[in-house]
């Protein structure tokens, strides 16, 4: 048995205690409590200077740490698929030039990582009959709102739009006398001669009325490569898709905010069309009324899609018109919330951008000041890298204004 | 955001099923603990000394991946941050961007309690939330700091709201905390020329610091580990923001940190952003409206992406109010359904010959022709029919809201049993299917308003 010896102990520990730490070098206690009035710290000589010198590693630092940044590039998958609208005479049609979309290999914007390869655009509405509009949109049209053929040429030639939408509202059957197919495919055409930019077109909503309708338009503007306004899992889709690829067209594939039901009308879709000829629309809703809806149904498409989903991967497009229906955009109200002739207009720009940053490709808008902030926005997101000058921005805090 | 499943969290509590938080047994505990709808600190036996520990470890795995960082005292206080996730649909966001309005230290009292006073009484009922606006920023233009020191103390005497000091001078921002000690404002901000006398007044007033690092994330990301080694643990990133030339540079920034701090785990990222559209207001400009518009439009995209506290200058209300609008939207528990319970609603005391509206069960259908039947103040019935959570429009033509899912709704509602006529008033937008209706229901059908503002009017013209 080794010696056992208690030096300088007032603690009186039992021997199996003893016997326990018997060859131990170091013991840890947890969850210790001392209670005392008083407590002496008697040091050794030499053990201050070691304990200034612990405390003196934790001063505060005295010029800046430097922590390089490494850029968060992740890689994905898949990308989207890359669609062209409207054909020029090379290619069969009329049109001055071409649109392409689509081709992300990125969430939008994210220029850290992969450049935009093709920015989103705006197209300008036009209505083949009287509608009513908010009054901020209708003081920028003025005399050409009962004339589809004038109202897309003041268009193109006053706002420089760079595609037109043409919404065939008087095909409608609920209207008193409804055009006929024949009629809608002659506005069509007539559209087509006034102005060479590409062309949206689109129906009333209702499946039978549509299909007859895109029957006698994809036929008469055969090679101009119009968006084809919409095709929905109501309709005849064969029929549909069959249609627009024998014309050289493109679908425009609608659902409403609901993935799965997107998903399945590309799925049928693609049985019959090339993807190239397929772009989505999840739905628009306006600015307080389901915007946030329509974003994360956007926001998780594109993501889907780049992660290899291969029924999410088409361009998206948006019905940003739709933010008017708030009525906060058109009604007159309190004098604290300012004038409809600004509100509107920004209604329909933070509704567009907000889309934008989810990563739609094509925007169906009215107010001229939403469409120029669209493309001026476009511009600045998709520039080089480093546009931006620190020193222009580093004292707002003092500037006077 | 880290996967935690309620074993995660269940495997460190008591797991005595005492029920003293309120909860049946610490399975369900834990289960709301994930859900992040209960604090842990809601179960008084981890809050003992025998728990700490597991406090402390339950605490740190239910860390969110951008710090909360809290502005101000009191009733007043704002907390801003405390994002779990990138993206809104992989869970929610906490802590909607909070908007402080701008006032600087060489406007006339009038014009500075004018604009104070704006900014508090700024409120908007949308879908039974208020809209509000968060803070005030005060800044210094007359570079004095006694001036200043004067402006916050008269700004602080008028309002409970927040404050953000704005100066990169220390000696200013010194004079700004000697008139409110104990108001724990937010100081704009540390930058790589006056981080330490800045670091000593956080530390010294223990407020947050705002770090500024115009379009340099190796700066900021510098300027927060210096900080951090400084002892100042409540920080808010300023990437700088560009509302013209750089936007693009600014909206990258905002991205690659909020994703370096959710995603990669950089906790020197993990902070909330802060941005200031109100630069545009030092660019030059053909007129206020064009700044106005310009920093509105700046706001609304740094809202969307990722800002938790933005500076502003314009206090329109066409400007402020699709913002405000937006943040909501923003910040909506993407969770919650989109229904609401189908059924009959009353408002007022309807009686036999009170009007029978019909809406779908789409929740902001529903709250916006509730909100206007409820105008009118007059006594009515609203039978809200199952669309499966769509609009009126969207419903009709997606075949959700069909003539026979009105003529159910009528059957299961026993309306008919509390009027004596049979007249249903249908939305505008549902007229395509009032023939159909009137052919199941055997009630005659009266086409509304194609939006539910016209509802008043439209009682007050057509129903007798």
């Amino acid at each position: 048995m080794p010696k056992r010896e208690e030096k300088n102990s007032d603690l009186k520990l039992p021997p199996e205690l003893l016997d326990l730490l018997t060859g131990v070098d170091e013991l840890e206690l947890e969850d210790v409590d001392i209670t005392v009035d008083e407590l002496e710290f008697v040091y050794q000589p030499g053990v201050l200077p070691a304990i200034q010198r612990m405390v003196a590693a934790r001063a505060k630092p005295t010029s800046l740490l430097s922590s390089p940044f490494t850029l968060p590039v992740q890689k994905y998958p898949s990308q989207i698929v890359e669609v062209t609208l409207g054909a020029t005479k090379s290619k069969g049609g009329s049109r001055g030039k071409s649109i392409v979309i689509g081709g992300e290999k990125s969430p939008a914007f994210y220029t850290f990582e992969n450049p935009t390869p093709n920015p989103p655009v705006v197209s300008f509405d036009v209505f083949d009959s009287k509608v009513p509009l908010p009054k901020a949109v209708k003081m920028n049209f003025n005399d050409v709102l009962e004339d589809p053929v004038a109202w897309a040429k003041f268009s193109v030639e006053k706002f420089g739009a760079d595609m037109i939408t043409l919404h065939l509202v008087s095909i409608d059957p609920l209207n008193p006398k409804p055009s006929t197919p024949a009629e809608a495919a002659k506005t069509v055409e007539d559209i087509l001669q006034a102005v060479d930019v590409p062309l949206i077109v689109g129906g009333c909503g209702d499946p039978k009325t549509d299909l007859a309708v895109f029957e006698k338009v994809t036929a008469a503007a055969a090679g101009e490569r119009l968006l084809i306004s919409t095709v929905t899992l109501d309709m005849d889709i064969e029929k549909s898709a069959k249609l627009i690829k024998e014309h050289g067209h493109v679908a425009l594939a609608f659902s409403p905010m609901d993935l799965n039901q997107a998903r399945e009308l590309n799925r049928h879709l693609l049985e019959f069309l090339p993807k190239e000829q397929i772009i989505m629309d999840t739905t628009t809703a306006a600015l307080g009324y389901g915007l946030d809806y329509a974003f994360t149904i956007m926001e998780r498409a594109r993501l889907a899609g780049l992660m290899g989903d291969p029924e999410l991967q088409q361009p998206m497009s948006s019905g940003t018109t739709n933010a008017w229906a708030a009525r906060e955009a058109w009604q007159k109200m309190d004098p604290q919330w300012g004038a409809r002739e600004l509100r509107g207009p920004l209604w329909e720009t933070v509704t567009a951008l907000t889309l934008m940053l989810a990563g739609v490709d094509v925007f169906m808008m009215m107010h001229p000041a939403a469409v120029t902030t669209l493309k001026n926005t476009i511009k600045e997101l998709t520039a080089k890298r480093g546009r931006g000058d620190p020193a222009k921005i580093a004292n707002w805090m003092s500037a006077k204004f | 955001m880290k996967e935690l499943s309620p074993i995660d969290i269940y495997m460190l509590l008591p797991k005595t099923n005492c029920k003293e938080c309120g909860e049946d047994n610490c399975m369900a505990f834990a289960t709301k603990v994930v859900n992040r709808e209960v604090s842990i600190d809601q179960c008084p036996p981890l809050l003992t000394k025998q728990y700490e520990k597991n406090y402390r470890q339950l605490k740190e795995m239910l860390k969110p991946a951008v710090k909360e960082v809290t502005v101000g005292v009191g009733d007043g206080a704002v907390n801003v941050g405390g994002k779990l996730v990138m993206y809104r649909h992989e869970f929610t966001y906490f802590n909607p961007t909070a908007i402080a309005i701008d006032v600087t230290d060489e406007m006339s009292d009038e014009e500075l309690l004018g604009r104070v006073k704006k900014t508090q009484e700024f409120t908007y009922l949308y879908i039974g939330n208020y809209l509000k606006l968060q803070m005030v920023a005060i800044r210094s233009t007359s570079n004095d700091p006694e001036k200043f020191k004067a402006t916050v103390k008269k700004v602080a005497e008028n309002t409970k709201l927040p404050i953000i000091l704005c100066s990169v001078d220390p000696v200013i921002i010194e004079g700004g905390l000697m008139a409110i000690p104990k108001a724990r404002p937010l100081l704009y901000a540390a930058t790589k020329d006056n981080w330490k006398e800045m670091a000593e007044l956080a530390l010294m007033y223990k407020c947050p610091l705002a770090v500024s690092a115009p379009n340099d994330i190796d700066l900021l990301r510098s300027l927060v580990k210096t900080m951090k080694e400084y002892g100042v643990e409540d920080l808010v990133l300023d990437p700088g923001t560009f509302t013209s030339a750089g936007l693009g540079d600014t909206i990258n920034n905002f991205t690659m940190i909020r994703r370096a701090a959710c995603n990669m785990g950089d906790d020197l990222l993990g902070y909330p952003l802060l941005g200031t559209p109100i630069v545009a207001w030092t660019e030059p400009a053909s007129s206020p409206t064009v700044s106005a518009w310009k920093e509105a439009q700046v706001a609304s995209m740094l809202v969307t992406r990722y800002a938790d506290i933005l500076i502003m200058h314009s206090t329109e209300g066409w400007a402020l109010l699709p913002l405000t609008v937006l943040r909501q939207n923003i910040y909506t528990d993407p969770r919650k359904p989109v229904a609401v319970e189908p059924g009959l609603r009353t408002f007022g005391t309807p009686d036999e010959n009170s009007p029978v509206l019909m809406t779908t069960n789409f929740a902001l259908t529903y709250y916006t022709v509730a909100q206007d039947i409820e105008s009118t103040g007059a006594a009515a019935y609203l039978l809200v029919v199952d669309s499966e959570g769509t609009a009126v429009d969207s419903g009709v033509a997606g075949r959700k809201m069909t003539a026979e899912t009105v003529a159910d709704a009528i059957k299961e509602s026993k309306i008919e049993e509390k009027v004596k006529h049979r007249k249903l008033i249908i939305p505008g937008k549902a007229a395509r299917i009032s023939g159909e209706i009137e052919e199941l229901s055997n009630w005659e059908v009266l086409v509304g308003p194609r939006d539910s503002s016209g509802i008043p009017k439209f009682l007050q013209d057509k129903w007798k």
